[in-house]
This record gives structure tokens, sequence and C-alpha cells, in this order.
């Protein structure tokens, strides 16, 4: 893929990242909403805060070719994927027409034809997977590469340190991207990390890194870009810690007392929507009105999803006993 | 037929297989330059190359789950595990990824997936070289559990294993890499889920798979000298498991001992006495014995290990038990 300049992106490219983390950050909220009407159980992680790292990494490849494999804060790479909100939301409300029969819930969105593998719920168990799907690429020399994701609080699992070396002695095309959003559940990544900057951990085994300011999403897929172009031709793993933050708690019962006000306000400035909108209406490229119009239309397809979600069927009972094996 | 060891028809299994179909690869510990740690892979890596038989570092959770994703996006892996006592380090990716992922994802996907290496206790190795790790796998939906006796059924089931679209944990044993026995040259596949009758009778039935199975046919030709017929099942599969043969076979015999060299509680041994016990109530002239490893961990001394399973006698006294001889 060819990388251009920030400033030569095209208007319309642009406003494809901002309806993108639009529509994220609508259907999160509405998401909430949901969860707070007793529509959706369970483990529910909001990606409100962190929209611009996976609309602007998975801007950055081709799913034709490539792969994404992640964790279960989901639902963003879900959306930023392309996967239909309908499906997705009728998946939290454990619908027979969600994306996984109802059968996976929040942190099990999967598009296997699409290439979006997951939606996984164990930490860092992804990770071995996504080289392992990588392989595949190498093998086949079908020129994909992988995007493989996980959190500060993933990074010190041995699955990922087994697969960065594995990933590199057989330079498979995976980047790695670690979204530091700087607490693992409640614990600041800087009280559990012998190291604050993560790129020292690819370094360890061979793998070149940069870190990433994940607030602003043209950034975001200038370096992936720059990665994937570098995994899929330089015979090299490539490691990104992507710098973000999330505005809610880890899931829908963390009040998140374990930062400040203060803290939490200082990033809601760095907004990547926010800024992406800033940028755009002073280049004359955005006006207030077509803001709110990309608004509105992001809200209506999410009200279009949860009205999906409401009026579809439940599971038969005897879908209990299918999609156990092939 | 060719008369072959336990570890030559796994090994002609996997040839066949990867000769067949590209998408078969290899990799685990010492399985290419070393030509496996049991000598199952010897000669692989000559023929397929590095990229098809791939030695991996000593990370069992990272190159079990490297398989499986390699699983999900079209290769059929066959991974080794030195043995399955260092499974346990990958039994994460199993369980939650391998086992689960069709299930979570809502039929989206397939993991044609083999997991083999040596299981069960061996000699002299203690408590953590030497256990039989079947019924922590066999307990999970989403996965098939293969256990051969005879290298003619290594061979057949392991094809089978390879050919399957779900994850297959396929368990071999130290102690009969190198038995000998005939095996059908070419195709020669077992399906998974059949059982197979080693030895017909008419007086008792014993059912039990993998390793003990040899020492359940000596017991058997014990008890023939004393004009009792035992009929042996040899399980083969524990998942699928195949319930009709060994039901059928009870309603024949109307006693029924299960040996199984797996911990007495919660295992494959305990769950396949009380199917029989349940399903064949009004067949069975006896209560169901199980003779099961004891209830410790593997200790070194060989007395007390060989003490710690299964034996000639203890079956021998079960079956007296069920006849009231």
């Amino acid at each position: 893929m060819a990388i251009g300049k920030k400033e030569r992106l095209g208007a319309q490219f642009e406003v494809d990242l901002l309806r993108k983390m639009l529509l994220i950050r609508r259907f999160e909220e509405k998401a909430a909403q949901m969860y707070g009407l007793k529509k959706i159980g369970g483990f529910c992680h909001l990606y409100i805060g962190q929209e611009a790292a996976a609309v602007g990494a998975l801007a950055a490849i081709d799913l034709s070719r490539d792969y994404t494999v992640g964790a279960y804060r989901d639902h963003g790479y879900a959306l930023a994927c392309g996967m239909d909100p309908k499906g997705l939301m009728a998946e939290l409300f454990g619908k027979v027409t969600g994306v996984s029969k109802g059968k996976g819930g929040s942190m099990h969105f999967f598009d296997a034809a699409g290439h979006m593998f997951g939606g996984n719920g164990i930490v860092g168990a992804q990770i071995p997977v996504a080289t392992g799907v990588a392989l595949k690429c190498r093998y086949r020399k079908d020129g994909g590469v992988v995007l493989c994701w996980f959190g500060d609080g993933a990074i010190h699992q041995g699955s990922f340190h087994e697969s960065l070396n594995m990933a590199k002695i057989w330079n498979l095309p995976i980047i790695y991207i670690c979204e530091n959003n700087q607490y693992g559940m409640g614990t600041d990544f800087r009280r559990v990390s012998s190291v604050t900057d993560f790129v020292v951990m690819g370094d360890s085994y061979g793998i070149p890194g940069k870190q990433v300011n994940g607030m602003d999403v043209v950034e975001v897929f200038h370096d992936v870009g720059e990665a994937a172009e570098r995994a899929r031709t330089g015979s090299t793993p490539v490691f990104l810690e992507v710098k973000t933050y999330r505005y809610r708690g880890h899931s829908m019962s963390d009040p998140a007392k374990y930062r400040t006000p203060e803290e939490l306000e200082a990033y809601k400035k760095q907004d990547p929507i926010l800024i992406l909108r800033a940028r755009m209406e002073e280049s004359g490229r955005l006006t207030e009105a077509a803001f709110a119009a990309l608004d509105a239309e992001c809200k209506a397809v999410c009200d279009d999803a949860v009205k999906f979600a409401e009026e579809s069927p439940e599971p038969e009972p005897s879908d209990l006993f299918e999609d156990i094996l092939a | 037929m060719s008369m072959l060891t336990f570890r030559e028809a796994l090994r002609a299994a996997m040839d066949e297989e990867m000769a067949r179909d590209d998408s078969v690869i290899l990799l685990g510990e010492e399985v290419g330059q070393y030509n496996g740690a049991y000598k199952v892979s010897q000669g692989l890596l000559e023929k397929y190359g590095p990229e098809r038989v791939m030695d991996t570092p000593i990370s069992e959770e990272g190159f079990t789950g490297i398989g499986i994703g390699a699983a999900m996006a079209g290769l059929r892996p066959v991974v080794e595990w030195m043995t399955f006592n260092f499974s346990l380090q990958a039994m994460d990716q199993v369980i939650s990824n391998a086992a689960k992922m069709r299930y979570m994802s809502g039929g989206q996907f397939s993991v044609p997936i083999v997991f083999r290496g040596p299981n069960g206790p061996a000699e002299y190795l203690g408590a953590q070289h030497s256990q039989a790790l079947q019924s922590l796998y066999a307990h999970f939906p989403g996965l098939k559990v293969v256990a051969p006796s005879t290298p003619a059924d290594g061979k057949g089931l392991l094809k089978a294993s390879i050919r399957d679209d779900n994850p297959v944990l396929f368990l071999e044993s130290e102690m009969m890499y190198g038995l000998k026995g005939e095996v059908p040259d070419g195709e020669h596949i077992v399906p998974l889920g059949s059982a197979d009758v080693k030895r017909p009778g008419k007086d008792v039935t014993i059912v039990s798979y993998s390793k003990p199975v040899r020492m359940v046919l000596e017991a058997a030709e014990a008890l023939a000298a004393e004009g009792i017929e035992a009929e042996v099942v040899d399980l083969r599969s524990l998942r699928p498991l195949d319930e009709r043969t060994v039901y059928e076979s009870v309603s024949r015999t109307n006693r029924c001992v299960v040996v199984d060299e797996s911990m007495p509680f919660a295992s494959v041994g305990s769950h396949v006495a009380w199917l029989v016990s349940r399903n064949c109530f009004d067949e069975l002239d006896a209560a169901v014995e199980l003779v099961s490893g004891e209830d410790v961990p593997m200790p070194y001394n060989h007395t007390l290990e060989l003490a710690a399973q299964p034996s000639v006698e203890k079956i021998l006294d079960a079956v007296k038990r069920v006849l009231y001889a």
C-alpha cells in the first residue's frame, strides 16, 4: 500500500475514518445504555477513547488477504473491520442473529470469512493464535500480514514472550500491537512492568518497534501502514506500542476509582474524534453541519442495530448442542 | 501388511498424510533435526523440509497456540508434545481456544489439528513425568481424544485424526513405541469413535484402551486357562465414545470390568463404568468393577510405581469379583 503524507490523505478517506470512530463511540454508548437496561449481561468491555487505534490500524491493511486477531475489548475492532452493527448488537443481546449466533457474547465477535479472528477472552491467549495465522501466511506465501492486538495487561503473559521469540526465529509477517491504555483492569501498568517503554520488549527478541500516538487516527494509520509494509516485504515481525486511554472502567462493573478525574479530563482533551474533527474543520475540509449529519447517521445506525437486536429471536433450545464439532 | 513398531506405524501415518496433503505440517520440540525425542518423526525433516517439519523452542503454550492459529487459517498442523506431561503448560490453548473456538464463534471456525505425544505412566520417571492425563482432555466438549493400543490402530487412527476437522488429542506411550505388530500398507483408516473387540468371549467383558489393553489380553489368556472366556473391548477413542459396542458386549456377557490406567477420581474409566452401570442395569449380574491407577502421584521406586498401576493380578481379582468366583 502506498503511504501518503498526512496532508495528502483524501478528504473522503478522512471522513471515513471519522465516521468509523463516531460509529464505535455511539455503538459503545448505546451498548452501555442497553447494559443498564439489562438487555446485555456479563462482561462488557467498552472501547470508548481508544477508537483511533482500531480504526487507523484496520484502514492500513487489506482484510481480503490480511488478518486481525484481538482480545476481548473487541467491539471497536469488529466495527472498524466493517462488520454489521446489527449482528454485533444482536450478539450482545444473545440473539440467534448475532455474529456468533448468541453463543459468544461481547468478548467473542468473529468474522472468519472476513479474516476477523476474534474476540478472545483469555488475556494474552490470542497472541500465539495470531502468530499461527502469520505462520500460515508465510507457509502459503500469500502476502498476508496479521495484526495481533493485546493490552498492557497481556504483555507480561508468557504467551506474549513465547510468541515473539518464535515469530522472530521464523520471521513471520505479523504486527504485534500493544494497545497501552495504561491500566490492566485496575492496575496502572507502571506498577507491574519492569519497563515503561514496551518497545524494549520487542527489542529483546530482535523485533523492531516504535511507540505510536494512539489518540491520532492518522498517525496510527501511517505507522501501522509502514509496519505492515515492513512485515509483508521485510521478513520481520514488527512491534508497536499504541499509547491510548479508555474513558470507561475496565468493564461495566468497574467505577475506575484507581485514576483521577483530572487525568481522565486531560485525555478527553486529546480525544481522537475531537482532534480529527478539529483538524478537518480548521482546514475547511469539514463543516459543523457535516459533522452533525455524520453523527446523526451513526446514531441512527446504532438505533437500528438495537431495534434489530430487540426484534430478533432467541436461539432455539436445540441450538445448545450445535456447533460443538465440525 | 508389514511388521512395524508402534513408532514406525505412527511415522508412516504422518508421512503418508504429509505426502497426500501439503496443508499438513509438524511442529514441536526436537521433531526435526533430532528426529524426534522418541524417533517418531525420524526422516520427516529430510523428506519434507524445515517449512513443514518445524523445530520449536521449549514453549509449549506458544507453539500449541501457533498450531491452533494455523489450523483456524486453513493448515492441518500436527503438534508433537514431547510428552503429555508438558501439555499442562499448553492446556489453556487447548481448552480455551481449540476446544471452544467453533462454539463461541457460532460455528464459523474449524480447528483441524492433532496434538500427539506419549501419555500415561512410564518407568522410573517420577510424579511429574509419569501420569495419565486423558481424563482432563476427555472432559471437554469440542475435543476428540484417541488412544490406540496396537501399531495398526495407531496408524489408522492417526491418519483419521489428521483428516478430522476437529482438534484431536492423540495419546501414545513411551512404553509402546517399540512394540511390533502387523500394519496394513498404504491407505488404512480407522474411524474415530469405533471400538474394537480385541478378543471375543462370553463370560465377562473387559473394557480398556491404550497401553493396558496388552495387559488385559494377558489376563484374558490366564482366565481362559481357568475356563473363563473374557471379551476384550478396546475403546480406541474416548471421545467420541463407541458406547454401542460396549453395551452389546455387556448385554451378552452380563458382567463388566473397566481397566484404565488413569487415576480413579472423575476419570474416563469411572465414567465408562457409570455408563455401563446405568445403561446395562437390567443385563448386569454383578456391579461393574473398575481397575484404575491408584489415587496417588507416581512414585519413582519401581516396586511402588508398579503397585500404583493396573496389573494382571488386579484385573484377575476384579474379574473374579464380578463372577463371584
